[in-house]
């Protein structure tokens, strides 16, 4: 296989665990307010997350480490490109992080709860803004030989939102999943009703979403061309209904996994239709960015491919060893009297 | 301003709010697992103590630090696209390199740090502190090998328009690079240690736990004065490397104008650029600047005016920032020395006059590594990559002033914000002192 092949698989893989594992991150952030009825709730919302929040955003910096190492002029014109997009993702993800540390190191009701209205909207606008960049990226950017043609508020166009609600809305079901999950009692039963109340919408979106693509994107081409490859966005629509299947049962730790792999498959459906481009045009496609015209040189590809294949398993070792150190459901008791705990 | 100018401001602005916080995470990380390992060793609550107060602070500076790193590898992309295009296939790989092997390390085990007390072994949670402090310094390493290849680039050829990697252990093994690494990391530990000793200071002028703070104290001395040696030689080497590497940056650091062998450093310089001399100059310490640029006495100094206009650094910012920083550098093995002598001899508590001075002396590492930055940046210019990218190239051509206006005053309004709002916490905790770890009877939560 061709190392721009390889590591076009590896840059899917890492956006799709991005967003599986920072996805319950933004979802439990965004529905914090409104399922933390009282400060203890609040406080054991932000715990689930607090051993792992950081080691999850990482996963982004290596996406875009691994966008500039491997395909450099991709990495050059999306983020130019998408300049006021990234702009506004940037401050929400910089007052995100900050909210977790600061919010409990003041004990004043209005700091807190400007902290918690910071933790809402700072999640809801990564989310949206991760949709609309990919929705815009499966439609192609208007590139020809003078360069882009667009501005921040052509991104908006009604597929690019589309695109940003089934992130939404796909992050918020996961995170209210994760927090049925992690928590036990009351919350975990409102959390699990919320999951329930709000899945029909991510049912409706997707199924919207699907149907659109294929006037608006060239998504289904290589489906098309290959329809074996149905089986992706198929096994997709199977496990955003084994969700509720799951949760009917009340088995939420199925739920969730059915949601990460739900999350995981969608991004592997888009990627997929993507490929060999990463960035369409959508003026000619003789300006489009590929996985050939824009990455490294073979031995650049080569060093990051040794890198990626030692590094990559030994990260995931210890990943997976610090989720099962913090398996344990978060109450409101042991939260309560952790002074290290958020 | 124009683009590049304006582009150029922002990445000052973000970059230089980054490292108001890198260099305490690179040295106190060292100092808490120090602490925590005299705890566990000895199972001394006092080192308990040390590691939970200083570990707090630690984190409050660290969360600001990992935020306002995302901004970085953003920028290089959205302001500096054909930079990233022109180097990306060398300069890719350390920052690729640095998330996979570092940063993913340091972020994980910090959560296993804060949250882990009662989840995983007392040695365990110790460990996991070294590794968010081996993680950390890592982190450093690869950032400078990459800047280090921005000053002295290595390993590479021009092909298919762009800059292509033909040799990676050349980078990797850049001296500029490791030279630059090792200068940074030790200055974060000056700052460390200032940090300690100011805290500590201000608690012993109050008599606040004078057994806690003054143990703190003597770790913050030993601390400082092994790092500001280390600063000074590595700063020594690095004369060196800038002198041959570099030789219009070196010129503009001392504003010397004329080529000329077995040159003196003067010790009160006010350069006049426009007329390409010095105003003022003298008295000089003949042959001291030859022999600091190659070792010997009579080296061949190169004059700014051996290099073209349009080649040359801005030299008054670069000379002055260079000649502050050397001079504080100076100042903090002095204060550091006193510090540990003082604290050696157990008369601390004697000299509250010098106690004050060091609580005032916190901000002076911050100074000093800053204009180190300045020095190392603005005497690259006029190149982005040197003698290989001018940074005027180097802009994003998608992008206009309105844009990177807006930008701009967003990221001064909110790094301003929270960086006040840091400032204020980091002293509220700071002035509050260790917690008492007396646990009274804690009263059974029982639910109602």
């Amino acid at each position: 296989m061709e190392l721009q092949v390889t590591w076009f698989v590896l840059w899917g893989v890492l956006w799709a665990v991005y967003f599986m594992l920072d996805g319950f991150v933004l979802g439990a952030g965004m529905l914090h307010r409104y399922l933390g009825s009282n400060e203890a709730e609040r406080r054991v919302i932000i715990n689930t997350f607090g051993p792992v929040w950081d080691g999850n955003e990482v996963w982004l910096i290596t996406a875009g480490g691994a966008t500039f190492a491997a395909f450099p002029t991709t990495y050059a014109l999306m983020f130019s490109y998408l300049y006021t997009a990234l702009l506004l993702l940037l401050f929400a993800l910089i007052v995100r992080g900050v909210s977790f540390e600061f919010r409990g190191k003041l004990e004043n009701d209005r700091w807190k709860g400007a902290w918690d209205t910071a933790i809402m909207v700072c999640s809801f606008l990564p989310a949206l803004l991760f949709g609309v960049a990919f929705g815009n990226i499966f439609r192609g950017l208007p590139m020809d030989a003078s360069g882009y043609q667009g501005s921040f508020f052509f991104l908006l166009n009604p597929f690019g939102l589309l695109t940003g609600a089934l992130f939404v809305f796909l992050f918020l079901v996961h995170g209210a999943l994760y927090l049925s999950a992690k928590t036990d009692g009351d919350l975990s039963d409102r959390a699990l009703a919320t999951a329930n109340r709000l899945w029909p919408f991510l049912l409706v979106i997707a199924a919207a979403f699907l149907v659109a693509a294929y006037p608006a994107t060239g998504l289904y081409g290589n489906y098309l061309d290959t329809p074996a490859l149905l089986t992706l966005p198929l096994l997709a629509v199977a496990a955003l209904v084994s969700i509720r299947v799951f949760t009917a049962r009340n088995n939420v730790l199925a739920s969730f996994a059915a949601s990460c792999v739900t999350i995981v498959l969608v991004v592997a459906t888009g990627v997929t239709g993507l490929f060999p481009n990463l960035i369409p045009s959508s003026l000619d496609p003789a300006y489009s960015l590929t996985i050939f015209n824009s990455s490294s040189s073979q031995y650049t590809l080569r060093i990051m491919t040794v890198v990626a294949l030692i590094f990559v398993p030994i990260v995931i070792a210890y990943k997976v060893w610090v989720y099962r150190v913090f398996r344990a459901k978060v109450t409101t008791q042991e939260v309560m009297g952790d002074e290290h705990a958020y | 301003m124009d683009v590049v100018a304006l582009s150029r401001l922002q990445f000052a602005i973000t970059s230089m709010f980054h490292f108001i916080f890198v260099p305490l995470t690179l040295g106190l990380s060292i100092l808490v697992a120090f602490m925590e390992t005299r705890y566990v060793r000895t199972g001394n609550e006092l080192y308990k103590e040390m590691t939970k107060f200083w570990g707090k602070l630690f984190l409050i500076n660290f969360a600001l630090g990992v935020v306002t790193g995302i901004t970085l590898e953003f920028q290089f992309g959205m302001n500096w696209a054909e930079y990233s295009r022109y180097v990306g296939d060398i300069f890719g790989a350390p920052l690729a390199i640095e998330a996979t092997l570092a940063f993913f390390l340091e972020s994980v085990f910090i959560g296993v740090w804060i949250f882990g007390w009662d989840k995983v072994s007392k040695t365990f949670h110790a460990v996991s502190i070294w590794i968010v402090a081996l993680a950390t310094n890592l982190s450093a390493l690869w950032i400078l090998l990459a800047n280090g290849w921005m000053q002295k680039p290595v390993g590479f050829v021009l092909r298919n328009g762009r800059a292509e990697m033909v040799d990676f252990m050349a980078m990797v093994t850049n001296p500029y690079g490791l030279m630059k690494f090792a200068h940074t990391i030790v200055s974060g530990y000056v700052l460390a240690g200032f940090f300690v000793l100011g805290v500590s200071a201000w608690h012993l002028l109050r008599k606040n736990r004078p057994d806690f703070f003054g143990k703190s104290f003597r770790i913050g001395a030993v601390f400082a004065v092994a790092a500001i040696l280390m600063v000074v030689l590595t700063g020594d080497y690095s004369a060196v490397l800038v002198a041959k590497h570099q030789p219009a940056k070196f010129a503009a650091m001392e504003s010397v104008w004329e080529t000329r062998k077995g040159a003196g450093i003067n010790i009160f310089v006010i350069p006049d650029p426009k007329r390409e001399c010095n105003l003022v100059e003298g008295p000089c310490i003949p042959n001291l600047l030859s022999y600091l640029a190659f070792h010997t006495p009579d080296g061949e100094i190169k004059g700014l005016k051996a290099f073209p206009v349009e080649d040359r650094p801005p030299v008054t910012p670069t000379f002055i920032s260079f000649r502050i920083m050397v001079g504080l550098g100076f100042l903090m093995l002095l204060l550091a020395a006193v510090s540990l002598v003082k604290s050696l001899r157990g008369t601390l508590e004697r000299h509250p006059l010098f106690l004050r001075l060091l609580v005032y002396a916190i901000p002076i590492p911050y100074i000093a590594n800053q204009l180190g930055w300045l020095v190392a940046e603005v005497g690259r210019q006029p190149w982005i990559v040197y003698g290989v990218l001018r940074t005027s190239d180097a802009v994003s051509k998608s992008i206009n002033a309105t844009q990177v206006v807006i930008s701009l005053a967003g990221f001064t309004l909110l790094y301003g914000f929270l960086g006040f709002l840091d400032v204020y916490l980091l002293t509220k905790y700071a002035r509050k002192g260790p917690e008492q770890t007396a646990p009274a009877v804690v009263p059974a939560a029982k639910e109602v």
